[in-house]
């Protein structure tokens, strides 16, 4: 499971393996933000928790196609199913090595981000706390859905159909964290909701990311 | 007719709104429900034809 | 006294449908236009709310389907996962866009209904919003089955979703009650509260949510033979092609 999860690090540091891809997405739609509403650092810094979850949850949904496509398309996803490894733990680990390309990259980056967007002094441990918590139930739902999506052509537009309204709960719970701490409101009870619903994501999805494979490779 | 008062744009709307989308859901189901028919009796025609 | 699982054949499944489809229709469209006649026509308006509380008769009975609409894919597609009977899994697939139109009617007269009473069309209430999550689940499901070639493939696939989905759904339900207090009101309907809506609201309003059910009914008797119809269809030209 190790290897596997190394294996497909290497592969997205490889050129071309899209590591980054998701970083510069999360920079510019950060960035686009004061274009379309406007420069007053006040309003900025309001919404700068919503959008910075946003931007986090829509870069993560950016690469998820790619979590399975290139093993189902060259056939080692079928290697593998065949493998001892039971289809479960493949899930597991394939979301781990997703986070660990997308979702961490993210959680350093956001407090950087929230300067440019004026974001409260108190919110940015909040902010960081938040992603790493609910971005690894991110992963794990989002895992889920390519698995769904896996043997679908240009699956892409059905993966975000699929996979954004189950991001609803993490993306309410995670954002009130980071904007209750902006407000010196505790912002402990949200974040302890999301990491329930992320240890509950990463226990309960790869069951269901395993099931929709096995339909898939049948 | 009932006297709606000032409100009847809303109910009017709403009534016409819900009662057409419901028609369209029923006449649908019926246009896809012939063509599948149709096309399921051509296709058992067919085969009972030379057999 | 057979097995209910004997509609499981669809040949069975053909003869008993075809046999009540005309009964459900016919009481569907009694119920739905008698009731819908006499909550526009003989009933009183309401001393606050005006002619609007007309709206009640179709917002209502909309959203108590939408939510049952699900409800009852989720059940067949546990028949389809456990037993393996293919009609179950062809009704889910036949009641997911009757689900998704009866939501929009909820969200739409709602949006219709909220503007004269609460001044505006959409406002981010709980309830409100997670409506709307249900219509995104709708399409989601509806979008699967259209995208998966392999029939069987696709009943599994959207089978999972609709679990997964239903948990989420529930999750969203109460996340969005932390999220947000709403201007909705509480439930007007249930059972064990003490004031209800009025007697003379009540039974024109029963009547609709009786004439919503069985439309569903007809409805998604009607689109399971078709689609039993199509699975034959697809079985005798994929046989002619190898034959």
């Amino acid at each position: 499971m190790i290897a596997l999860i190394l294996r497909d690090l290497r592969l997205a540091f490889r050129a071309g393996g899209g590591f980054g891809l998701a970083l510069a997405f999360f920079l510019i739609v950060v960035v686009l933000v004061p274009f379309g509403v406007g420069p007053e650092t006040g309003r900025l810094s309001g919404i700068a928790p919503g959008i910075l979850w946003l931007g986090a949850l829509l870069a993560c949904l950016l690469s998820l196609d790619r979590v399975f496509q290139l093993d189902w398309e060259d056939g080692s996803l079928e290697l593998l199913a065949t493998s001892a490894l039971p289809l479960e733990t493949l899930a597991f680990a394939k979301a781990i090595a997703h986070w660990l390309t997308t979702g961490l990259p993210l959680v350093v980056a956001a407090p950087l981000l929230g300067v440019m967007l004026n974001l409260p002094g108190p919110a940015y441990p909040w902010l960081a706390a938040s992603l790493a918590v609910g971005t690894p139930g991110l992963s794990a739902i989002g895992t889920f859905g390519a698995a769904l999506t896996v043997g679908i052509k240009r699956g892409g537009l059905l993966l975000s159909l699929l996979v954004l309204p189950l991001y609803v709960p993490s993306l309410i719970f995670g954002a009130m964290t980071a904007t209750r701490a902006a407000e010196a409101l505790d912002p402990l009870p949200p974040l302890a909701l999301l990491a329930g619903l992320s240890l509950a994501a990463a226990a309960a999805m790869p069951f269901a990311a395993a099931g929709a494979l096995r339909v898939n490779l049948r | 007719m009932p006297d709606l008062g000032r409100y009847a744009t809303e109910v009017l709307t709403a009534y016409g709104v819900s009662i057409v989308a419901l028609a369209a859901l029923v006449w649908l189901s019926v246009r896809q429900a012939r063509r599948v028919r149709r096309r399921l009796e051509d296709v058992e025609a067919r085969r009972r034809a030379p057999g | 006294m057979s097995s209910l699982w004997e509609y499981a054949n669809p040949r069975k499944f053909m003869a008993t449908s075809g046999a009540l489809l005309p009964w459900v229709s016919g009481l569907a469209v009694l119920c739905l236009v008698g009731g819908l006649f006499w909550g526009f026509f003989l009933t009183p308006d309401d001393f606050r709310q005006g002619s609007t509380v007309k709206i009640i008769y179709l917002h209502v009975p909309a959203a108590i389907m939408a939510i049952n609409v699900w409800l009852m894919m989720l059940v067949a597609s546990l028949i389809w996962l456990i037993r393996r009977h293919h009609v179950s899994a062809l009704a889910a697939k036949a009641a997911a866009p009757v689900g998704a139109v009866f939501t929009a009617i909820a969200l739409f007269t709602g949006a219709v209904w909220g503007q004269p009473m609460w001044g505006t069309w959409w406002e981010w209430d709980p309830r409100l919003t997670s409506f709307l999550i249900l219509f995104l689940f709708y399409l989601g499901y509806i979008a699967m089955w259209e995208a998966v070639e392999n029939p069987d493939a696709a009943a599994d696939l959207t089978t999972v979703l609709c679990l997964v989905g239903s948990v989420f759904a529930v999750i969203s339900r109460y996340a969005l009650l932390f999220w947000n207090q709403g201007l909705h009101q509480g439930a007007s309907l249930s059972m064990d509260a003490e004031q209800n809506v009025a007697d003379v609201f009540w039974y024109p309003l029963v009547t609709c949510i009786a004439g919503f059910f069985l439309l569903f009914l007809a409805l998604v008797l009607y689109r399971t033979r078709t689609e039993i119809r199509a699975r034959r269809l697809r079985a005798l030209l994929a046989q002619e092609r190898t034959a």
